[in-house]
């Protein structure tokens, strides 16, 4: 009788046991009813927290499966190196920044507000240091986002290999973003005729230093300083992060300390040993800053399993095209023989993510899952074979095509491809 | 009030504030400090900052990046991608190595140093003779093998088209098989506390 209980750091496959063993002990109890109803709870009776025992809350510890995870064989070390947000046990689409995933490639730096600089110069007719404070003065603009990484799902270009849609499609979180946009900052520095390209960096070692094109620095690019409601996390720049929609998580500057207006763009490490992407000829491409139309079934999916059996049933995931909004999602459950339109949950936002539901009665039976987004160009998400017909195996990034989930009769689902 | 002028904030940078942050090299030579650096010299410094983590030659050691070698190998099943098969801008590698490297003791070389230690990156790479000497004067005569083989993003021309349009709902295929299994790879992190085993009793109860 302990369902209200599971241990800590459990995962859904404890949950399944659990669920299994409440099934039973209900079973026992029916003719009296649930203990859980005629018995008095303690909870019912004495004292739950007071308000002075948590300034600032974290999840209750059953829910402490919902965690960044990290894949240690991925890199050579931790510090330059990539964690995975819970997608599979979220809902809706703001992601908790406690659990959105990190990548850095020198660690994540503390950096108090006092310390912080932000110097815009090169081609500018004013070359200027800003303050944190000085920062708070500019107006301001508040937009949800995604931030992808380049690499998200890069370990699957070659086949089936992480078992769950948070290591598969967890490189990705979505916030509410308040900053300034970088126009404002432009406009006051004065951009020269000359000046085509922007090169920013970081303060932290790496400087992760990336060129990006004025056209894209006076759309819509942010100087954030908040995300959903608060400072940013450490993590994630803290105390300012360059906000760049719809492009690679890698041009999302964090820790942004440098702003150079230039004729043309460096070629950095990040824009030239990484973050190009090699065809099957050896030729490579480069600035592949666009994320394209992608979507995933989150639940279920292989960590996060169907415990009820038969039945009701709820499939869900997540759209999301860095070209615009994503306008419908299709979903299968025959491996792509035939496609049921799902549900949004919201209309979708340009350059956020994006709910979708499917309602389903479940007859038990195997289903091969997929998704398949639509965004407002018109543009389908390819399946990933079609892709590799375009690139190979060896472009690492910009991995967007269509995903597979089998669930099997007892409810557990495995990342696979089908023909 | 919007801004349509500006506000006056911020104050103005020095020169020596532009200097000690502004270290980035283009791949014209633009930003290159004058200085020099021998293979000679850099084979010592190599070994003392860098060949822990990338080798001795360059070669790379375990995870750790490779910086040398991968010659004609980008077309391959397992493409090897170093400065010298792969990075098309000599630049990059100067400006890399002064801003980031080495990892946990980055921006600690001297100028000179750094043309010592990229001169032996390509050296280590066959690119130039052991007697060469890297400087801001001959810095563009070294040429990159790769670097024609990059393309701006042509996925406007070359997939938006193929990726766009009418979609099929209904008897789509005949058939589906499943081709490939990541639980038969098995390389995803397991939760310790959550055998594999209660999975499948929890499922026969359910």
């Amino acid at each position: 009788m302990t369902i209200r209980k599971t241990p800590k750091g459990a995962s859904r496959r404890a949950f399944l046991t659990s669920a299994a063993a409440a099934t039973l002990g209900a079973g026992a109890a029916r003719a009296a009813g649930d203990p859980l109803i005629t018995e008095i709870q303690p909870w019912a009776q004495g004292f739950g927290d007071g308000v002075d025992a948590t300034p600032y809350g974290l999840p209750i510890e059953y829910e402490s499966d919902v965690v960044r995870r990290n894949v240690e064989w991925l890199t050579a070390d931790t510090i330059s190196s990539i964690n995975f947000t819970p997608i599979h046990a979220l809902d809706g689409t703001i992601t908790p920044q406690g659990c959105a995933f990190e990548r850095h490639h020198s660690g994540a730096i503390d950096m108090r507000k006092q310390d912080y600089r932000l110097m815009l110069h090169g081609m500018v007719e004013k070359e200027l240091v800003f303050t944190y404070e000085d920062l708070e003065r500019f107006p301001r603009e508040s937009h949800v986002y995604f931030c992808e990484c380049a690499a998200n799902s890069g370990m699957e270009w070659a086949g089936a290999q992480l078992n769950g849609a948070q290591f598969t499609h967890g490189m990705i979180h979505n916030m509410e973003y308040v900053g300034i946009p970088l126009r404002t900052l432009l406009a006051e520095v004065g951009v020269k005729p000359e000046g085509k390209w922007l090169y920013v960096e970081g303060h932290d070692a790496s400087s992760n230093g990336r060129s990006i094109p004025m056209e894209k620095a006076l759309d819509d690019v942010l100087l954030a300083f908040k995300a959903n409601g608060e400072a940013l996390r450490k993590e994630h720049g803290y105390p300012v992060r360059l906000v760049v929609p719809g492009w690679e998580g890698n041009m999302w500057i964090k820790w942004i300390r440098r702003i150079e207006v230039m004729a043309g763009p460096v070629e950095s490490r990040e824009e030239t040993s990484k973050y190009t992407d090699t065809l099957a000829d050896g030729t490579s491409r480069k600035w592949t800053w666009v994320m394209d139309a992608k979507s995933v079934i989150t639940s279920p999916s292989p960590q996060s399993p169907i415990p009820h059996g038969p039945g009701p049933m709820v499939i869900t995931g997540l759209a999301w095209s860095g070209r615009g909004a994503i306008t419908r999602v299709d979903v299968t459950t025959d491996g792509g023989k035939n496609w049921t339109e799902a549900r949004l949950a919201s209309e979708g936002k340009a350059k956020a993510l994006t709910r979708f539901y499917l309602d389903l009665e479940w007859d038990g039976a195997e289903m091969l899952l997929q998704s398949r987004a639509h965004d407002q160009t018109g543009y389908v998400q390819p399946t990933k074979d079609q892709l590799r017909e375009v690139r190979g195996l060896n472009s690492i990034y910009h991995n967007n095509g269509i995903q597979t989930w089998w669930v099997k009769a007892d409810g557990r689902a495995e990342n696979v491809e089908i023909s | 009030a919007p801004a349509d002028g500006p506000l006056e904030l911020g104050r103005a940078a020095t020169g020596e504030e532009i200097a000690a942050w502004d270290k980035d090299v283009s791949p014209d030579g633009t930003g290159l400090p004058a200085g020099s650096g021998s293979v000679e010299v850099g084979e010592v410094l190599f070994s003392e900052n860098c060949a822990s983590c990338h080798g001795e030659f360059a070669e790379g050691v375990g995870n750790w990046p490779k910086l040398s070698g991968g010659e004609g190998t980008l077309a391959d099943d397992d493409p090897v991608k170093t400065v010298g098969s792969y990075w098309p801008h000599l630049s990059t590698a100067w400006d890399y190595v002064n801003r980031s490297m080495p990892f946990g003791n980055a921006q600690t070389l001297e100028d000179d140093e750094v043309y010592a230690i990229v001169a032996y990156i390509l050296y280590s790479n066959f690119l130039v003779e052991d007697d060469f000497v890297l400087s801001d004067a001959n810095f563009l005569e070294v040429e990159m093998p790769n670097a024609g083989n990059f393309v701006i993003d042509d996925r406007p021309e070359t997939e938006y088209g193929r990726f766009s349009g009418e979609v099929c709902m209904s008897d789509c295929k005949e058939a589906v098989e499943i081709t490939m299994r990541a639980a038969v790879l098995d390389v995803t992190p397991e939760d310790e506390d959550a055998p594999a085993t209660n999975v499948d009793e929890a499922s026969v109860e359910i």
